[in-house]
Formats: C-alpha cells, sequence, structure tokens
C-alpha cells in the first residue's frame, strides 16, 4: 500500500500569525485614542495571534482526515491555509489539485428564496450556468428541504437552523473537489441527514481524493475517518489512525488539567 | 503551491468564466434588499423618487438654487440619480471586499467579482432611477425624441468609470478598513462642486474671484461630466455650449483610464485580499 501513495497536501513546518487590529489592552477610549496619536506612539491597537505553530503532516489520496483539538487551538486556520485562502507566515504547503473549503454558506444570502441560493451558491463555486442546472435536483433531493412541503421557494432565513445546514452541506457536496476541507458541518441536521452526507464524503473520497474533517463530534470523527490529527493550542500533538487519535483526545478532555499520571493508560 | 497570483490574462479570464457569478450576485443583492418591505420591490422605484422630492424641496424650494436654470425639476432629478450612481459605486467598492471577508476567505474567486458585481448593482437600481426619471421628464413637458439616445454611450462611459474607481476603492478599502469611515464626508463635498443641484458655470458666475481655472476643472472631472451629458441627452433646454470643450473625449476618457487603471491597480494586490 504504501508504494503507491499519492499525496495530496504536504504541509511542512507551517506557522501562522494573523494581526488584528483593535484588540486593544488598554483603554479603548476615544481620548486615549487621541493621546497615542498625539504623541505618535506605535500602532497600540495591534495584536499578533500566533494560531498554528509548526505543524507538519501530509495526506494521500483516498484518505479522510479528521481535525480534533479544543476550541481555539487553530484546526480551522489550518484548514484555510491548506485551501490556500490564508499566507502562512513560515513554513510551506504544496498542494495537488485545488483545496476548496465547504464554505459556500458564505456566498448564500438569507433574504433569498432556497432556488436562487442553489444556483447563486454553485455558480459562486464555480459552476457553470449549465451545470448548476444539472446538479439542481439533485441537491435539492439531497438536502430533503422538501419532504415537508415546499420550503425551497421560501426565503432562507425562514428556515430552521438544521434545514439551513442541510441545504448548505448538499450545495457545496454537489460539486467534484480534489481536496475537500469541511468545517464543522455535519454537526447540524438529524440523524437520517447525517447519515447520508456520511455517504456523500465516501463518495467524494472514491472520486477524488483526500477529505478534511474538522468536527467537535468524536463519533463523526471515528465514523467517518480513518485518520485523525489532533491540534493543541497550534501544534500537533498527535497523528494517526482515528480511533487511537481520538481515545487519545477524550482522555486528555475528560481531565482538565492533565496531570502526569494521564497518559499512563495505553 | 496555494495562492498564487495570476497573470493579467489569466485573471480576465477567470474573470469570464465568472461572468455568470458576476451577475447573478448583483441581482441576488438588489433583490435581497427590499425582501422585508411589505411593498417589496416597489421600493426600488419609490426610494429615488423620494430622493429627487427631497433635494427639489431642499434646493428648489428652500434655498432656491434654481434661478437661472431653465428646467429645474429634471435638471436637478437627473443630476441627483447620475450622482448617486457615481457615489454608491465608491462605497460600493469601499466594502466590496471588507464587507465581504466570509465569502473571500472561503472560496476561490476572483476578487475583482465583487467590485464589479457591486457596481454591476447600482447600474441595475439605476435602470428603475431611469424609468422613474423617464415619468418626471415627461409630466414637466420633456418629451421623448431621438436625442435620448445620446443617453446610452454616456452611461456606457460612465459605467466604465464607475467600475474602474470600485476596483480602486475595493483595493484600499480591503488595505483601510477606516476610509469607509472617511468616504462619506469626501462624497458630499465632491457632490457639492459636481453641479448636482445647481449649475457650476451659473454659481462661479455669481462669486467674482474664482479663477477660471478652477471652474474649468470642475466642470471636467469625471462626476461633472457624467452628469452634464446626460442633461445634454434628456433636457432641450440644456445646450452643448453649458458643457465643457471636447465633452466626448474627456467622458470616454476618463471612463477608459479609471477602468484600466483601476483594474490594474486591484489586480496587482489579487492574492493579499482576506488575509488580515
Amino acid at each position: 500500500m504504501a508504494e503507491e501513495r499519492i499525496p495530496t497536501v504536504v504541509a511542512d513546518g507551517v506557522h501562522i500569525t494573523y494581526r488584528v487590529h483593535g484588540a486593544k489592552g488598554g483603554k479603548g477610549s476615544a481620548t486615549s485614542a487621541l493621546s497615542r496619536i498625539v504623541s505618535r506612539r506605535p500602532a497600540v491597537g495591534v495584536r499578533e495571534v500566533h494560531a498554528v505553530r509548526g505543524v507538519s503532516f501530509a495526506s494521500y489520496r483516498g484518505e479522510a482526515i479528521g481535525l480534533i483539538g479544543s476550541n481555539g487551538s487553530g484546526k480551522s486556520t489550518l484548514l484555510r491555509a491548506v485551501a490556500g485562502l490564508q499566507v502562512p507566515s513560515a513554513g510551506r504547503i504544496y498542494t495537488a489539485g485545488q483545496p476548496s473549503l465547504l464554505g459556500v454558506n458564505a456566498a448564500l444570502m438569507a433574504d433569498l428564496t432556497g432556488e436562487r441560493n442553489v444556483v447563486l451558491g454553485g455558480l459562486a463555486m464555480g459552476m457553470s450556468r449549465r451545470e448548476v442546472k444539472d446538479v439542481y435536483e439533485d441537491i435539492v433531493d439531497f438536502s430533503g428541504i422538501n419532504e415537508k412541503g415546499d420550503f425551497i421557494s421560501l426565503p432562507m432565513r425562514t428556515y430552521s437552523s438544521g434545514m439551513g445546514a442541510r441545504l448548505r452541506f448538499s450545495i457545496a457536496a454537489a460539486k467534484k473537489h480534489d481536496v475537500l476541507l469541511i468545517d464543522e458541518a455535519l454537526s447540524t441536521g438529524d440523524a437520517k441527514f447525517q447519515a447520508r452526507s456520511k455517504e456523500r464524503i465516501g463518495q467524494l473520497r472514491e472520486q477524488a481524493g483526500t477529505v478534511f474533517l474538522v468536527s467537535h463530534s468524536n463519533k463523526a470523527i471515528v465514523e467517518t475517518c480513518d485518520r485523525a490529527l489532533w491540534l493543541e493550542a497550534g501544534t500537533l500533538r498527535m497523528d494517526g489512525p482515528a480511533a487511537e487519535v481520538v481515545a487519545a483526545y477524550e482522555e486528555f478532555t475528560a481531565k482538565p488539567k492533565p496531570k502526569p499520571k494521564a497518559a499512563a493508560r495505553k | 503551491m496555494s495562492g498564487a497570483r495570476p497573470t493579467l490574462r489569466q485573471y480576465i479570464g477567470q474573470l469570464w468564466s465568472r461572468r455568470h457569478f458576476i451577475t447573478t450576485f448583483a441581482t441576488a443583492k438588489l433583490t435581497a434588499q427590499y425582501s422585508q418591505a411589505k411593498l417589496g420591490q416597489i421600493w426600488q422605484i419609490m426610494t429615488p423618487l423620494l430622493n429627487a422630492i427631497v433635494y427639489f424641496f431642499i434646493f428648489g424650494v428652500l434655498l432656491g438654487t434654481k434661478k437661472g436654470v431653465p428646467d429645474y425639476v429634471p435638471f436637478l432629478v437627473t443630476g441627483v440619480f447620475i450622482w448617486t450612481y457615481t457615489s454608491s459605486s465608491v462605497t460600493a467598492g469601499t466594502r466590496a471586499i471588507s464587507g465581504n471577508q466570509g465569502l473571500v476567505r472561503a472560496l476561490h474567486f476572483p476578487r475583482a467579482s465583487l467590485p464589479l458585481s457591486l457596481v454591476l448593482q447600482q447600474l441595475q437600481q439605476l435602470f428603475f432611477s431611469m424609468c422613474a426619471l423617464v415619468v418626471i421628464l415627461v409630466a414637466f413637458g420633456q418629451y421623448p425624441r431621438f436625442h435620448w439616445a445620446l443617453a446610452i454611450p454616456a452611461l456606457i462611459c460612465q459605467s466604465l468609470f464607475c467600475a474602474g474607481i470600485s476596483l480602486i476603492m475595493a483595493r484600499l478599502g480591503a488595505k483601510t478598513p477606516d476610509i469607509a469611515q472617511l468616504m462619506p464626508f469626501i462624497l458630499r463635498v465632491w457632490m457639492y462642486t459636481s453641479g448636482v443641484m445647481w449649475s457650476v458655470e451659473k454659481l462661479a458666475g455669481s462669486h467674482e474671484g474664482i479663477p477660471s481655472w478652477v471652474v474649468m476643472a470642475l466642470r471636467c472631472q469625471p462626476a461633472a461630466v457624467y452628469i452634464d451629458m446626460m442633461r445634454y441627452a434628456l433636457i432641450d433646454s440644456f445646450h452643448a455650449n453649458q458643457l465643457p470643450p471636447h465633452v466626448w473625449a474627456l467622458c470616454l476618457g476618463w471612463g477608459l483610464l479609471f477602468f484600466a487603471g483601476g483594474f490594474v491597480y486591484f489586480w496587482r494586490a489579487e492574492e493579499s485580499y482576506g488575509r488580515g
């Protein structure tokens, strides 16, 4: 097996730092801002956040990789860097094909009907008008939006959060992806839909290659992924088979402050 | 490697392949705007009409700027609508990238799609305003005639200009979001010096001591040129001698200059958008 593994994403010592404006440590009043301008003290409002610290990994075709870790551990940032939407401040990311973030939500508008959002989302992902037309029925059927009546012709703001999430995932999954990056898409939606999306992720893996999945549901990771990366405070803590990594992570989260004895059970 | 800038030729190709996204996004924005209102899309035409009425009340009735300007209502309303197209293109451009960070961070597409799409939205909005304008023109005795066709080349040139300036503002606004706070003031000054509610020429004539080159510069700057072109096309009493010299050259020149310049300027920072 090791012979014909084709790498899709290679991350080499990746560091990512954000610059955040308006994150002042001191007083944020207008007078203090004015006094800063007058006294020409340099950029107090800018703070750097070191979100990812030296992460290296390689992913191969046909893999589904789960990313786990507590809130703010740098998972989403890392995904954005893989998608090429964030430049690493140090290190490099090499990709085969175009990784795409399952992030159509940003293109959708709550005031428009589901129908128009399907078209808009498809076009935003780079489909042609014809391609959108071809997959339109599939998207609507897959989302199951119309199972309880004609909801697709209602504005999206009238949808429940689960319905919205289902439609978003359905739109995003309608396109063929080389490397698909999914950030917390499956946490909403009922059991039936979760099963269906799991199946869809499987299909996407067969078609194209690699699927990355960020989720706080350990169960979803174990069931959909064969490998997992565990990020903690921006560093890669563990990389291995999904079940093992999740088990270690669960043990870690069970104890709020990891004492040395936490590593004992192995 | 992820995230390198395409060549200018590739970039134009990418934009062309995204043309449907650009138009759909524009229409979607336009529709979403009034979808919560009870009267819905009627506001598309109500908003410019109400605007025109307010300006007429303030500048025509209260301040009496209409003195010496024949057909003042058509003059004013044309000015307001054409100016609104320019100014809203600038405003929309400023927020095109900074206001759509989510979209820029989540999806790959040529970023110029956003400012271009937003200008297209303004153009669609102008189309509704123009419908209202035709009603007003007819109501004030300006009947459709062949001369009105001049409005089309004038609008095309103005659209080039608006797209260009929107691209420039998009790059500036993406790098320095503070510009969005500053723009209303700059736009207001620009509006008052563009002769939206009065004739720059007549106003300058009543104030001694304004050098003639200043007046000429005010009449030749793009916003004023496009307003006066439209008045010339639509209003009988607005004659060619009220236009600055070489007006068609100015019209096209400003359009091409800003469009080409703005496009290249925007493209040169393509890879940096959305990475604060």
